[in-house]
């Protein structure tokens, strides 16, 4: 650890966590992808309540896209507004 | 000490002590256009709050004219007013469905955010920053949503709302209450999100395609326009509907039938 830039190190292990932050992507895909599915599966058996199911699927889509939106929200906060950097001394 | 809450980096950094940008080039915060000092506090006017200014004058203005040209309305709806009466069904049919007819004068509250947040979405179309891609005007509209739901459910509920909170055991408060607070952040935090993160989307592939070399500047054309469709008209419309219809479900959740 001698002579780095400790400043350097910091921005350079927000980024990895900025990027890991993204895995929680992968919640909200599985997740609206398997709402999507069954909507569909529901307007083919009963077309016409088309209506009431895309506006349910949308509700259960919204609530489950929020945890990926977090995940989003803490990248956002270390690419954008790094709290890190702050704590080196010196 | 100012009052530093017009931004997310300010809010984040004055909770930190710290409060500078460490990523140049991609910006993605609001820029500052004037600092205001009132008393001992200072107010941040930004780019965000201009915009929802401009916004604000655009919607009475236009709201203002309706009004003028709907007084001689007729029986028998031509241009303008056909146009006006869908919109208004439209909003009718959309609070009923979620909130049931007894309650459908929520519509004219739920009308008016629909528009706004709507118009701040595709703002992004004419070159503004989109206002909802700053925290503070999700917060703020958040925070009206989060006294209706209270404000109703004391209203309407009565001693059914304080009791809601013991159920299914009286154990359970604490996270019943941490689930009311959560209520708010993730509402924000979803238009918020999604809003900024296109726009982040949109600034990086602009940068992108603007240091293209040679004969690859073909790719502007056309290119951001599709993205823009994606992220600005769809996920700005989807994000709107969601927004009013979570709102409308969470005030329909706490109140009786």
């Amino acid at each position: 650890m001698e002579g780095m830039d400790p400043r350097a190190f910091v921005l350079g292990c927000s980024a990895i966590g900025a990027g890991l932050a993204m895995i929680a992507g992968i919640g909200p895909g599985i997740g609206q992808g398997f709402a999507a599915g069954k909507g569909a599966e529901a307007v083919g058996r009963q077309p016409e309540a088309r209506g009431t199911i895309t506006s349910t699927m949308l509700l259960g889509c919204a609530v489950a896209e929020s945890t990926g939106i977090y995940g989003l929200v803490v990248a956002m906060i270390l690419l954008f507004a790094n709290p890190l950097v702050g704590k080196i001394q010196g | 000490m100012g009052l530093h809450l017009l931004e997310v980096r300010s809010l984040v950094g004055h909770l930190i002590g710290w409060d500078t940008n460490p990523a140049e080039g991609l910006d993605a915060n609001a820029r500052i256009i004037e600092k205001l000092h009132i008393g001992s506090a200072e107010v941040w006017i930004t780019e965000t709050v201009v915009n929802t200014w401009i916004f604000m004058a655009v919607l009475i203005i236009l709201a203002a004219i309706l009004r003028v040209k709907m007084k001689n309305y007729k029986n028998k709806p031509s241009g303008l007013q056909n146009v006006v009466e869908l919109a208004i069904e439209y909003m009718d049919s959309f609070v009923k469905g979620s909130m049931t007819e007894k309650y459908a004068y929520f519509g004219n509250w739920f009308f008016g955010v629909f528009v706004l947040i709507l118009v701040s979405n595709l703002s992004g179309l004419l070159g503004f920053r989109p206002p909802t891609a700053d925290l503070c005007t999700t917060v703020a509209i958040t925070l009206t949503t989060f006294f209706l739901i209270h404000f109703m459910g004391i209203k309407k509920g009565k001693g059914g709302y304080f009791k809601g909170y013991l159920e299914p055991l009286p154990l359970l408060l604490p996270i019943n209450i941490i689930s009311e607070l959560a209520t708010p952040i993730s509402l924000s935090f979803r238009l918020f999100g999604n809003i900024l993160g296109g726009m982040i989307i949109m600034a990086m592939v602009y940068m992108a395609l603007g240091s293209l070399p040679g004969i690859a500047k073909i790719f502007n054309i056309g290119v951001p326009s599709v993205l823009h469709v994606y992220f600005d008209v769809f996920a700005g419309c989807i994000q709107t509907v969601i927004f009013v219809m979570l709102s409308m479900t969470f005030i329909k959740d706490k109140i009786p039938d």
